[in-house]
């Protein structure tokens, strides 16, 4: 099977630390995979890497080869947006703009030049019903999208991701700021979009983490300790630093 | 005891604090009762100056002139009674310096003293007659009437066109063109300082680096720190002639010389108060756009400028505040003629301006001084109610993002 996501000893540098370090992972499309390790160990700073945010940072070197799609994303003449088309991204928390319902998850295809209404309604639709939030907000779509709750608004994110019909999805802790029933939602609905995305995920909670992915990679300082099906790395792991950390000996 | 002594020291400062914030109220509020019954004070007064008095033929039905009508009587443009409400009479001005022509100086007096008579005696042989003369010549031995004057009312000091409260025999007093002129230089300078400010705060805010940032903020912030008469000085030595120039004027003394000097000034405020409102938008935001395949541009005007748009309207309001309070160089560069504009090519005056120029010379509890205070609650009510708005534009639920 082919990797959808390739990185290759990748090293990251801000200014003078060093936040990666060789770090060598590859994903299988419609997989999930869950990074996991405790806070500053460099898995979201790695997930960024996918869809080039750590741009927006000054100082920021990096080195290794990043493939998306089998396209090197670290070119001199990488369409950035092109590649932020196909790498959706939620973030740890809900951040809709200040805009309806309806107009947060048309804005990516906005953004993109689509601006024909049935077409936008008809995604939109679409990208609500996937994100599992359309029952609730269909009535409602030209209301603030702050009046949602926050686990509302966080589907709302992932519909907004959904909506530019992106092959990969990249999602930084998307449940650590919201209510267990919400977080349940939130697994579940990973779960079905398995199908159709390939999913990289970030979080803290490691029952989240074995609940939800296919495989898990544990970082710890900025290195990669380890990295395989999430099944045997929680029930076998090789690592002493692995066995630590998912024991909660540290984190 | 020290316990004593430390509570004693707490009241101490309370009160210290109590007292100074009851100064400082008491003084806003003394100010603004002096203003406004100084202000007021105009509504109670004739428009003719204390010791004149308009007289007319004892049988001339008309009892009451507005300060408009006797303006257009001497100035001959009404030249029949029928107009105000008289007689179908031809109306004949008469002017206390040429009565030597109808009477001979024995006939006056030696010392003036027959004056009042042969006023008299004019007014009575002249039965369209209209004379503007002293009061104390209408004294014993008078026999025509003496006409009141409607009094300044405030729709009148509102609505009228014509500003000259040293006109004889009546002052003038429509504060129209000045309220006008105020208005169309601020609007003028917003226009001009709305875009820059707008566009130099994007570039400070999203677009440029933090070190270029960190120059041009203190000094653009140093911009609000000159003295706004080195801001006229330099209108009038820069921009007056090239305005003569460029538009080929008579005259360069401008509304619009006034409205760029104006948007000079305003923006600082502009600028540094809606960077800040720029640079508040989450970061969060910022990425979820990005995030989405927007380009840094569609960022800034889809998700930055609409997040801070409240802010936006603050520092614009806040701008135009100042732009229409502004005296001194507005002053200096936009001719202060008291006319309605027509364009933006022609001298105007506002209110400060007028305030600040005319109270000198106008006699302090005449009605010139108090037409003057007058103006100025009008530019207050004007101010605060742009407070008003701000403050209720910055407390409009900011949509926040959790």
């Amino acid at each position: 099977m082919e990797y959808i996501i390739t990185t290759d000893k990748v090293n990251l540098f801000y200014g003078e630390s060093q936040a990666l370090k060789d770090i060598s992972i590859d994903f299988l499309p419609n997989t999930v995979t869950a990074l996991i390790g405790p806070s500053g160990c460099g898995k979201s700073t790695y997930l960024r890497l996918f869809n080039r945010m750590n741009d927006l940072i000054d100082n920021v070197k990096i080195t290794g080869d990043i493939t998306v799609e089998g396209e090197n994303i670290y070119q001199k003449d990488t369409n950035i947006v092109e590649l932020r088309r196909k790498v959706g991204m939620v973030f740890q928390k809900p951040n809709p703009f200040p805009k309806s319902i309806f107009e947060n998850v048309a804005y990516g295809l906005r953004v993109n030049g689509v601006n024909d209404m049935s077409t936008l309604k008809e995604k939109v639709e679409f990208s609500l019903k996937q994100a599992a939030l359309w029952d609730e907000v269909k009535d409602k779509l030209k209301k603030s999208a702050f009046e949602l709750s926050g686990g509302q608004q966080q589907r709302l994110c992932i519909a907004r991701a959904l909506a530019i019909e992106p092959s990969i999805i990249l999602m930084d802790e998307p449940a650590s700021a919201l209510d267990p029933i919400s977080t349940a939602k939130i697994e579940e609905l990973i779960y079905e979009l398995k199908s159709k995305y390939t999913i990289v995920i970030v979080t803290h909670n490691l029952q989240q983490a074995g609940r939800v992915s296919d495989y898990t990679a544990f970082f710890y300082l900025g290195e990669l300790i380890e990295k395989g099906v999430t099944k045997e790395l929680f029930i076998n792991p090789k690592n002493i630093k692995t066995q630590n950390y998912i024991t909660g000996r540290f984190g | 005891m020290i316990k004593f002594l430390k509570s004693t020291f707490e009241k101490l400062i309370e009160g210290t604090l109590f007292l100074s914030s009851t100064i400082t109220t008491l003084a806003i509020v003394l100010i603004i009762i002096f203003l406004f019954k100084e202000g007021i004070g105009t509504f109670n007064q004739t428009p003719i100056e204390d010791g004149f008095s308009l007289v007319v033929n004892k049988n001339n039905p008309v009892n009451e002139l507005t300060a408009n009508e006797i303006k257009n009587i001497f100035d001959q443009n009404i030249t029949n009674w029928k107009t105000v409400g008289g007689k179908n009479d031809s109306i004949t001005l008469f002017n206390i310096d040429n009565i030597g022509e109808f009477y001979s100086d024995s006939a006056i007096g030696e010392n003036f003293e027959f004056l009042p008579q042969c006023i008299s005696d004019y007014t009575e042989n002249n039965p369209g007659a209209i004379a503007f003369v002293t009061t104390r010549y209408t004294g014993k031995g008078f026999t025509g009437k003496i006409l009141t004057t409607t009094k300044v009312n405030i729709s009148q000091f509102i609505s009228q066109k014509e500003w000259f409260p040293t006109a004889q025999p009546a002052a003038q007093l429509g504060v129209l063109p000045l309220i006008l002129g105020t208005l169309w230089v601020s609007f003028g300078a917003i226009l001009i300082a709305l875009p820059l400010g707008l566009a130099t705060s994007i570039y400070m805010a999203e677009i440029t680096s933090p070190k270029i940032r960190n120059i041009l903020k203190p000094l653009i912030e140093l911009l609000a720190g000159i003295p706004s008469v080195v801001y006229g000085f330099f209108g009038l030595v820069i921009i007056v002639p090239g305005i003569q120039k460029l538009f080929d004027l008579p005259v360069g003394e401008t509304a619009l010389a006034g409205s760029i000097v104006l948007a000079i000034m305003a923006l600082p405020t502009i600028i540094t108060i809606s960077e800040d409102a720029l640079r508040t938008t989450p970061k969060a935001m910022k990425e979820a756009s990005l995030a989405l395949g927007a380009n840094k541009w569609q960022t800034i005007y889809r998700v930055i400028i609409p997040y801070s748009g409240s802010g936006i309207t603050a520092a614009t309001i806040l701008g135009i505040g100042r732009a229409i309070g502004e005296t001194m160089a507005v002053l200096m560069v936009t001719g202060n003629a008291a006319v309605i504009p027509h364009s933006f090519l022609e001298p105007v005056r506002t209110i400060p301006a007028t305030i600040a120029a005319e109270l000198g010379e106008a006699p302090q509890g005449g009605l010139h001084y108090k037409a003057l205070f007058a103006l100025g609650c009008i530019l207050f009510i004007i101010t605060m109610a742009i407070n008003l708005i701000v403050g209720y534009v910055s407390s409009k639920k900011k949509y926040n993002a959790r």
